[in-house]
Order: structure tokens, then C-alpha cells, then sequence
């Protein structure tokens, strides 16, 4: 604390946070940059031949989803991928890359689809955030996204996941399961956006750069926390300056990982993928004794008890569920 | 060190800062002593307030039923993540205000005589957010299910993922669907409770994936929070959005279940899901199942036994059933005073009373 406090005089340290916050915000700019490679862009760039396929069966298709196969190296793979547009018109009708629940659903189809027909999954994410309007949640966004996080956790077709822009959230991690998980250098994943961070903790969306900051938002971070596997270096000022060799790099690295993965058994391949994921999250387990149950109150407890005849006679030994209402919680994502 | 100020509780319960609690539902001013006897529901509207994870065990379980389990877990500052408070300190307030480690409990259990795994959250504990202990004790309770062929309960209460802890809160999603996943595979069942609220990556991982969905009366539950809503789309909601009856009507609810009907209705769908537990009814013994006579002797013995009189005729349709339920979370010498007549209708399935339940027995740290 007293160091903090300290960190904070004018001079070096300030400058430091200050720049550090603009450079994490510059990420966050370059994984939105419109001019940004997308799923189909990357597709075209790097496999031999692509077919989409559209449709999830039971609602629609869904624009801000891509699926389909795909030829990468003689390899035939899946592919599921979020699209977000080149310009607005394109935007709006792929949503700005903001799937629906039937976007998931089409995405679920064509995973089970690779399972059976022994295709590994390749998913290219890069979305904002799942489409949070009143439509996707009487269609059941939620379910959709926790049913394909279920599904890809134990696929049985080896799974590579690429965060090529923004990883937002859950409607990131709906397709982001995977046995590796790679990120493009000026990719950001995070729980929430920094907007909606910023909103909610530090009440202002002003505060974005440092939410992003705070949050750990970047390629390097992810990695360094166990999140993503992998980073793909970007040719030049980011991915958009030079589509032709981001594909080229990413296509080395996932040509490797389907070799890689190829090899090992499947039973192998999904319990690795369980302990993956299995083991994220930073907790500490301290030894408790079990919990003895009334004897253990303390003695501030017994003593009220003592006081109070009526409680102690009627058995009630205390709190209850007393606790005042909290003010509503609408808040992360 | 273990933290344990429960010690402090009942004083702020029975001297609260106010006394009294406003319906936000129907405006009437609630003496909060009252509000608790009644399992926190609003006695003139209905409406169901939030309550603690001691509270819901309490009213789920057996009395004194209740083993917790990896009581000592608690969450790690992975990120070093500061907003206008370091997260450590968020935590320890937290901890100060609930006397929790962090927002949910977990251990095994009776409902109605079903041994069960279950797992509670606590919305006072920051928002209820799931961050690594959360995800850890859900994934644990899914895997000791598996494990011991127990039904899972996971009853939700959570503004969704836990920001301070970033994207090691967001695979904690991944880890709890991928142990679900295992337990759907290996066919044990799974009943998930979402209390008011169940949002953002709670609903959208464990708490929308039960075999069976159980929601509380008006509770919101949704995947994007109104902020989010309003930063993305400008488009007006329609009354009613991402309520549990909302949620009902667009399928992905199958019972919206009052407080009060919630262990019954658990342990009836257990009756269905893990025939041969040892506690089933022979059918013709169900007549609409209202009657469960193995549960009526049991709550009559502990009837006579402790509370020193032959007290009433159990099944009577007002003051013992009213009593009964209530007994979840109150001491049974109340059971009359309690058995109001809003109460009556609901309480078809009240054959097995349970006269008195001890509370703070439940989640004591």
C-alpha cells in the first residue's frame, strides 16, 4: 500500500502507467482496426480451397458467423469463425460481428458435423461480444453459448482456436475451446470490454484504457497467465497493414499444431483438454478444520444465547438469513 | 486463518442499522425480523428477496444435513487488478461483510431424505461474481457427483463472471461446462436453481445447463446486463425482459417454483431422476403426491421428540403446513404464528414437515 502510495508522486511512475495504459490502448485499437483481417479474409488467404456452409437447422443463418470446410496444407479442417464486416454496409449485415444464438447453433451443427466425419476444428474468434439485444435472449443466447462451450470440451476431433481480433467475452469463448489456443500479437481477450469494465467499476467509460489495462487485456498477458498457447508475431504496424503475410504466419503455426495434435490419441487429446482448462484460475486452499456444527459458534454467540432464552429455546441460533437487499446487479457480461 | 466473525452477525441481525425493508415490488415497509421468519418473501406481494447461502441451505436441506466442503478455498489476486480499490481489499471486505471466503458453498446433503451434492452462491459476496473459487467449487461439486453417482443442485445468485480476476474468471465458464458435461455423459442428474439475479457468465455456463432449470418468482435472469444493452443497442425492452417468467415462456425454463414449494419440488424431481435411492415412495402411496408418509412419521417423531408437546396434527392444511415450510428457517415453536393463509394454497406437497431446522449450523465460516 505505502509503496503505491509512493508510486504515485509526480514523476517516472506516472509516466510509466500512463504510457503503458496508452500502449495497451493502442492494442485495443489495432484488434478493432475495421481494415483488420477477418475469418473469411484469412480463409481465402491461407487454405487451398473454402466451402461455407450456412444455417443452424432450426431459426436461420446467422451473418456474423462463417462455417464451413476448409483445405489448409492437404489438411481437411472446419472452420467456425465470427465475421465482422469491411466497411458499414457489410457491418450491418453481419452485425458487427456479433452473432445471435443461432449463430452458435450453426456453429454447434458444424462442430458435431467435423466430429463425425473425423475433421479437426480450426475457429478464428474476433467479436466484440455475444448480440446482447432483447431477440438473442428470448432466442437463448446464454444456453447457446454454454452448450457450445460444453460441446467443444469434449469434441472428439482435435480443436485449434485462434483469437485473430477481439475476444470478447462469452460469445468469444463460445468458440474459443480448444486443445491450443493461439493469438494473433495485437489480439485482446477479456472478460468483459473495457468500456463495460470501466462502466461498471470505475463508473465512468472514460476510464476504458485503464479497465484494458488493469484486465490484462493482451496477447502477451494472456499468455503469460496460461489463457492462450501460442502468440503469431504481426508483419509490420498489425495484421492490416499486411494481410498476405499474417495468413502466411498464422498458416505455418496451424499447419504445425494439426500435425502436432494429429498424432496424439484421442483419449489423450481430451483429457488434456479437460486438465487445460481444468486448471486455470488463481486460488489458495487452506486447511480448515470440518466444520463442527453448532459447538463451533463463537463464544460472543453462546453468550447471546444465554442472554436471550427465547432463541436458545426455540433453537435459533443466530444470523439468518439477515442481510438487506443489494441493489440490482446487472452488470458483467 | 480461518475468518469467522459470524460472532458479529446476530448482533447486527437483531439491531439492524433500519429496521425495516421496503417492498420493491409492492412498496409495503417490512420489519426485517418478520421478512427473515418468512424466508425473506414479502408476506403482502410475494415478492422474493435475495438470500444468503446460510439461509438457502438451511431451507434446501435436512436439518443439520449439511457436510461443507473446501471451506478454505479462497480467490488469488492473479492479475494484481486495482479500480478505485485493490482487489485484495475488495475481497477482504467482502469476507468482513458475508463471513465467507468467497461466493459460493458447497458440500453434500439431504433434501428430504435424497443425499445430494450441492452447491449455493451468495450474491452479498461481490455481486455473487464467479471467479477461480467459484468455478472451482461448482467444478468440484459437478466432479464429486460424478464421482459418487450424487444428483447435483447448483442454486445461482450472480451478477456473472468476477472482472478483477479477468479471463482466468471467464474460462472458469469452460471448466464448470466441461465437468457438466462429463456428469450429463455419465447420466447423473443435474437440477440448477436460479435465484434472483442469475446473469452474464453464471447463466451463460452452469446455471443454464441443468437437466432440470428451477427458477424463483421474478427473478432476473439474462445473459447481457441493461448497461451492456444500452452501450451496444439503443432498442427499448419489453416489460418483463430477463425475468424468470420471460425466460419461462421463451423455453428455457421448465418450473418457475415460489420459495416456499423449492425442496419439495427438488426432492419430487429426485424421485424421478435417482429411482431406488432408498427414499422412494411405493406410487400408489402419491395420490397427486401430496402425501409422503415415511417423511410425515419422521417430522411427526421430531415433533414430539424435542419441542416438548404433541404440538399439532401435522398435515392440518394451515397452521401446520404454514409451519413447516417456514420451520426451514425458523425454530418450529413459531409454526402456528407463521401459517398464514396466503400461504395455504401453495403447500399441496407439505407431507413431510420438518419441525425445526438449527440455523448457522449451515455454512458456519
Amino acid at each position: 500500500m505505502v509503496d503505491r502510495l509512493l508510486g504515485r508522486r509526480p514523476g517516472s511512475t506516472d509516466d510509466a502507467t500512463h504510457d503503458a495504459k496508452s500502449a495497451m490502448w493502442n492494442r485495443v485499437q489495432l484488434a478493432r482496426n475495421i481494415r483488420r483481417p477477418r475469418t473469411l479474409d484469412l480463409l481465402a488467404l491461407m487454405a487451398d480451397d473454402v466451402v461455407e456452409l450456412h444455417g443452424d437447422r432450426a431459426f436461420g443463418d446467422d451473418a456474423a458467423m462463417a462455417c464451413g470446410f476448409a483445405r489448409i496444407d492437404g489438411h481437411r479442417v472446419a472452420f467456425i469463425g465470427q465475421q465482422k464486416g469491411a466497411d458499414t454496409e457489410e457491418n450491418i449485415r453481419r452485425n458487427f460481428g456479433m452473432p445471435h444464438p443461432e449463430g452458435y447453433r450453426k456453429a454447434m451443427r458444424v462442430m458435431e458435423l467435423a466430429e463425425r466425419f473425423g475433421l479437426p476444428i480450426v475457429t478464428f474468434v474476433d467479436v466484440p461480444g455475444a448480440h446482447p439485444g432483447p431477440e438473442s435472449e428470448e432466442r437463448g443466447i446464454a444456453e447457446a453459448i454454454a452448450r457450445s462451450i460444453g460441446l467443444m470440451s469434449r469434441l472428439r476431433t482435435p480443436i485449434i482456436a485462434v483469437i485473430t481480433g477481439e475476444g470478447g467475452s462469452g460469445g468469444a469463448l463460445a468458440v474459443a475451446v480448444g486443445d491450443v489456443v493461439i493469438a494473433l500479437e495485437n489480439a485482446v481477450y477479456s472478460v468483459i470490454s473495457p468500456e463495460g469494465c470501466a462502466a461498471i467499476l470505475w463508473r465512468s467509460a472514460d476510464e476504458a484504457a485503464t479497465a484494458a489495462l488493469a484486465m490484462r487485456m493482451s496477447a502477451d498477458d494472456q499468455l503469460a497467465l496460461g489463457v492462450i498457447d501460442r502468440v503469431v508475431p504481426e508483419p509490420g504496424e498489425g495484421a492490416h497493414a499486411d494481410h498476405a503475410e499474417t495468413a502466411r504466419r498464422l498458416r505455418a503455426v496451424i499447419v504445425g499444431e494439426l500435425d502436432r495434435l494429429g498424432r496424439i490419441p484421442l483419449p489423450e487429446l481430451l483429457d488434456a483438454r479437460y486438465r487445460r482448462y481444468r486448471t486455470l484460475g488463481a486460488y489458495t486452499e487452506t486447511a480448515t478444520p470440518p466444520v463442527p456444527p453448532p459447538s463451533s459458534r463463537g463464544l460472543g454467540d453462546r453468550l447471546r444465547d444465554l442472554l436471550d432464552p427465547a432463541r436458545w429455546l426455540t433453537g435459533k441460533t443466530g444470523s439468518g438469513p439477515s442481510r438487506r437487499d443489494e441493489p440490482a446487479a446487472r452488470e458483467e457480461e | 486463518m480461518p475468518i469467522k466473525l459470524p460472532s458479529f452477525r446476530p448482533r447486527k441481525d437483531a439491531y439492524p442499522p433500519d429496521l425495516w425493508t421496503k417492498c420493491p415490488s409492492c412498496s409495503e415497509m417490512l420489519f426485517n425480523k418478520q421478512l427473515d421468519k418468512s424466508d425473506r418473501i414479502c408476506p403482502t406481494c410475494g415478492h422474493h428477496f435475495r438470500l444468503s447461502a446460510e439461509a438457502r441451505l438451511a431451507l434446501l436441506l435436512d436439518d443439520r444435513s449439511f457436510r461443507e466442503e473446501d471451506a478454505g478455498l479462497q480467490s488469488v489476486d492473479a492479475l494484481g487488478f486495482v479500480d478505485q480499490k485493490p482487489y485484495p481489499d475488495r475481497l477482504a471486505a467482502a469476507q468482513m461483510a458475508t463471513g465467507l471466503r468467497d461466493a459460493a458453498v458447497r458440500g453434500t446433503g439431504l433434501i428430504d431424505g435424497h443425499p445430494v451434492a450441492i452447491c449455493v452462491m451468495d450474491f452479498g459476496f461481490m455481486g455473487g461474481s464467479m471467479g477461480a473459487v467459484v468455478g472451482e467449487k461448482v467444478t468440484r461439486a459437478a466432479e464429486q457427483a460424478l464421482a459418487d453417482r450424487l444428483p447435483l443442485v447448483i442454486v445461482s445468485a450472480s451478477g456473472g463472471a468476477r472482472m478483477q480476476e479477468g479471463t482466468l474468471a471467464l474460462m472458469q465458464l469452460a471448466k464448470t461446462c466441461g465437468a457438466l458435461e462429463r456428469l450429463r455423459a455419465a447420466g447423473v442428474p443435474y437440477i440448477s436453481v436460479m435465484s434472483d439475479p442469475t446473469t452474464g457468465g453464471v447463466f451463460a455456463s452452469y446455471a443454464v445447463l441443468g437437466d432440470v432449470n428451477l427458477a424463483e418468482p421474478n427473478a432476473l435472469i439474462g445473459f447481457a446486463g441493461a448497461r451492456v444493452q444500452a452501450g451496444t443497442i439503443a432498442q427499448e425492452l419489453p416489460p418483463g425482459f430477463q425475468r424468470a417468467e420471460f425466460l419461462f415462456d421463451h423455453g428455457f425454463i421448465d418450473r418457475v417454483v415460489h420459495r416456499r414449494e423449492l425442496r419439495s419440488e427438488i426432492a419430487l424431481l429426485l424421485r424421478y431422476l435417482v429411482p431406488g435411492d432408498g427414499v422412494d415412495e411405493p406410487p400408489e402411496s402419491r395420490p397427486g403426491f401430496t402425501i409422503d408418509p415415511i417423511g410425515f412419521l419422521t417430522s411427526l417423531a421430531e415433533k414430539v421428540v424435542p419441542d416438548l408437546g404433541p404440538l399439532d396434527d401435522a398435515p392440518a392444511p394451515n397452521g401446520g403446513g404454514g409451519g413447516a415450510e417456514a420451520g426451514a428457517a425458523n425454530g418450529s415453536a413459531r409454526s402456528t404464528r407463521l401459517g398464514r393463509p396466503s400461504t395455504a394454497p401453495t403447500r399441496r406437497a407439505a407431507g413431510r414437515p420438518r419441525a425445526t431446522t438449527v440455523e448457522g449450523e449451515a455454512t458456519d465460516g
